[in-house]
């Protein structure tokens, strides 16, 4: 069963290749603000954001959802 | 501030869009014609390119890596731009992975009908479109980490921490797994034997699902769920909590694909601990996307988009449960080798990735045709019927792994099986097989009404094809790191280095494991010996035809099953098998201990015509095999591949092998005659009976001198 050592060891240096990643995220303060990164994705838009038929448009939401937070 | 205009690039996300659509009806229409030959054997149309061994990977590889995979990278292309605030990183590497990976799925496409497969699950592609696979995606995280050097955000959403990690774990997987020794062209053996390859392919099988079919899925839906609801993600702190959670705990569930097998206990137990724990991280995710609708579901009922996004995130977690249950070993031993089994990967696959992928491309194309769906009435029909179709699909599965799990553990009250025919448990499945087929059609349907509806929105509107976008650069104070990285990538000399680095690595890799492994392959049973020549030969036919898609070689430790079969399987028969062939599915029997079961004769007339012998049976027929000769030309190119890893046939050997090929077809055609059975020894036919032949009888002759020591 030489072969777990292998899988071992490669899933120990990705895990640890996550780790550092992980490392670095929180020192470089990716993981900070748990706050405005989730509503920044909902208003990044250019012409690409446009309603679907027989719905509301969408820039009157977000500007609901700001007012809420 | 110093704004800069850019464009995005929405060509390449409509190529990957088109790819995924055309394969998708493809590949789901091949898992039909897959479905249909389990209730009519004669829909392999008698033609050995259709047959049921041959398409199921077929069906697999073209869902999972054109369907799926193209799904993957037109979503992940177009959110990256967006939450990088850049363009991709490079447009050539762009349409290099485009067409690089389209053109691995159509050598797929032919190879694998040709039977040029390894037989290693969801890693069938022979050697030379492996490298090709590995080439294209290293091109792939280029790009992908080359767009994130280069942002506009200092901020890295939660999806693209999934896209990174699925992008640096498959290339791992796929490299480890795919390590083999070539034996011409199209054919290679696995440098892993027995145990070692089962658990270094089950290491790659699940990983891939977890970092393929899971990972990127998810950051899709960190994506596109909140775009479509228009509402911040439930938690983003638990989504964090959720990536971190997901990828420190899956690489390790691998063995449970293995359970009760001959895989050693403490490696079985810890795969079954941390697929229970799993579902801690799984489930977190599927609250928070379905918790991010909350006080949003006034839109669910509006938007189709947002209902195959909702059912997609429920198909999730109804699978995250579910795989971890039947990780546990006593609901495995009754699950595994069943229906169940497929079940529950179609509730993931129909459901997760395919309801996702529709769910996105529905957001997808009117946006970059600038225009509104044509029928949103299409749309929630299409819902409907998926639905539907997974419903019809899903259910008859899971009736039909219990039923068959139940059947062969019955016993009667005198302590006899009460059902010893195999195929008894078989017929009783069949009803089940046709409603499973029905669903698939549905689903079928539904694929076909959205590809319509989808065109139609494509003619109504106008393509963006660059789409102009403003942002402010990253300034050194704001953050120094990325800057860094953005340096460290632009200096030729250090990436040059970083490939080379990989490049030895591998190369070190294919060099080093092997020796390392071949030490383990000294036999702990001294009678098991490495094929003949004739075997070798048949067992390369046994590959071929996809043998391994119904029939396992694997007799679990059970009473059940040692009455069926025989005795257990033991890790130490294994060694020479480059690969393993213990398969993961029984539509047939067994077949680990069929050696000397039948007469030679048997075989053939089986292998003619399979319901002639057991009338009612739903195996295809082989005809081919009785009339294509032979080839034994590869025979002293594979032997020499063999002993590369580690298989001791002895100097010389491949000078006699022709000649101890020629003696044992005389043999076989002679046992054939006292049948009835007149053939002529130079067919395919008399390979495969000498393998089946061989099958799990090395230890019965030691058994017979010293049977207490068996045990």
């Amino acid at each position: 069963m030489s072969v777990i050592l292998i899988l071992v060891l490669a899933s120990l240096s990705l895990a640890g290749l996550f780790l550092a990643a992980f490392v670095w995220a929180v020192r470089s303060g990716q993981f900070d603000d748990t706050q405005t990164p989730s509503l920044r994705v909902l208003t990044e838009d250019g012409p690409s954001s446009l309603p679907l038929a027989g719905k509301p448009g969408p820039e009157t939401i977000t500007k609901h959802e700001h007012r809420n937070i | 501030m110093n704004i800069e205009t850019f464009k995005y690039d929405n060509k390449i996300v409509r190529a990957f869009a088109i790819a995924t659509i055309v394969w998708g009806i493809v590949g789901m229409s091949v898992g039909l014609l897959a479905a249909t030959q389990l209730f009519w054997p004669a829909a392999n149309l008698d033609l050995q390119f259709t047959t049921f061994g041959r398409i199921r990977p077929l069906h697999t590889n073209a869902v999972i890596f054109a369907f799926v995979g193209n799904g993957m990278f037109a979503g992940i292309y177009y959110s990256l731009q967006r939450l990088c605030k850049a363009r991709l990183f490079s447009d050539s590497l762009s349409w290099i992975n485009f067409w690089g990976w389209n053109l691995i799925i159509v050598a797929a496409a032919v190879t694998l009908p040709l039977g040029l497969t390894t037989s290693k699950e969801y890693a069938e592609l022979e050697w030379p479109i492996d490298i090709a696979i590995a080439a294209v995606w290293v091109v792939f995280c280029v790009n992908l980490f080359g767009t994130i050097f280069q942002r506009r955000e200092r901020h890295l959403y939660v999806a693209i921490w999934f896209y990174i990690a699925t992008a640096v774990t498959v290339a791992m997987l796929h490299i480890f797994n795919s390590l083999a020794i070539p034996a011409g062209w199209f054919k290679s053996y696995s440098i892993y034997a027995g145990v070692q390859d089962a658990l270094v392919q089950w290491w790659y099988g699940h990983n891939a699902v977890a970092f393929f079919l899971t990972t990127p899925y998810l950051g899709l839906m960190y994506y596109y769920l909140p775009k479509a609801a228009n509402r911040p993600v439930f938690s983003y702190r638990l989504s964090i909590v959720h990536f971190w959670g997901l990828i420190f705990i899956y690489i390790w569930a691998g063995p449970h694909h293995l359970l009760y097998t001959a895989l050693p206990d403490w490696a079985q137990s810890l795969g079954m601990v941390f697929s229970v724990m799993l579902v801690a991280p799984s489930w977190g995710g599927m609250l928070n996307g379905l918790l991010t609708l909350r006080g949003a579901w006034d839109k669910v009922r509006q938007d189709p988009m947002l209902k195959f996004m909702v059912a997609a995130v429920t198909a999730y977690g109804m699978a995250t449960l579910e795989g971890p249950t039947l990780a546990i070993k006593s609901v495995n031993s009754l699950s595994h080798y069943t229906d169940w089994t497929i079940g529950h990967v179609h509730t993931g696959a129909l459901g997760w990735n395919g309801f996702l992928t529709f769910s996105v491309l529905y957001w997808l194309i009117p946006r970059l045709y600038r225009t509104n769906l044509y029928s949103v009435k299409l749309a929630n029909y299409h819902f409907w019927i998926g639905l539907l179709g997974m419903m019809f699909y899903v259910i008859p599965m899971y009736v039909n792994g219990v039923t068959q799990g139940l059947m062969w553990k019955q016993f009667t009250a005198e302590g006899f099986m009460q059902y010893p025919n195999f195929l008894e448990t078989v017929l009783r499945l069949v009803p089940m097989y046709v409603m499973r087929a029905i669903g698939g059609s549905l689903f079928i349907a539904g694929v076909i009404l959205m590809a319509y509806n989808l065109y139609k929105t494509a003619k109504a509107g106008q393509f963006l094809a660059e789409e102009e976008a403003q942002a402010a650069p990253l300034t050194a104070a704001e953050d120094k790191k990325p800057q860094k990285l953005h340096r460290l990538l632009e200096a030729r000399p250090v990436t040059f280095t970083a490939l080379a680095f990989v490049a030895v690595v591998i190369g070190g890799l294919v060099e080093i494991v092997p020796l390392y492994l071949i030490k383990e392959n000294v036999p702990t049973i001294a009678s098991v010996k490495p094929y003949t020549p004739l075997e070798l030969l048949g067992r390369d036919i046994y590959i071929r035809e996809g043998c391994v898609g119904c029939h396992s070689q694997m007799v679990r430790p059970f009473r059940s099953e040692t009455e069926r079969y025989g005795e257990y399987s033991k890790a130490g028969e294994y060694i020479y098998d480059h690969p393993f062939l213990w398969g993961s599915k029984r539509t047939g029997p067994d077949l680990h201990r069929v050696g000397g079961k039948y007469p030679d004769a048997w075989h053939y007339n089986h292998m003619d015509s399979p319901s002639s012998v057991s009338p009612g049976s739903i195996m295809p027929r082989y005809p081919w095999l009785l009339t294509q000769k032979l080839d034994t030309a590869p025979l002293a190119s594979r032997i020499a591949a063999l002993r590369k890893t580690g298989v001791p046939y002895p100097a010389g050997f491949e000078q006699t092998a022709q000649a101890d090929l020629q003696k044992q077809a005389a043999k076989i055609v002679a046992n054939l005659k006292t049948g009835m059975v007149e053939a002529p020894p130079d067919r395919e036919i008399i390979a495969l009976i000498a393998y089946l032949q061989r099958l799990g009888t090395d230890i019965k002759t030691e058994a017979q001198p010293a049977p207490a020591k068996t045990n």
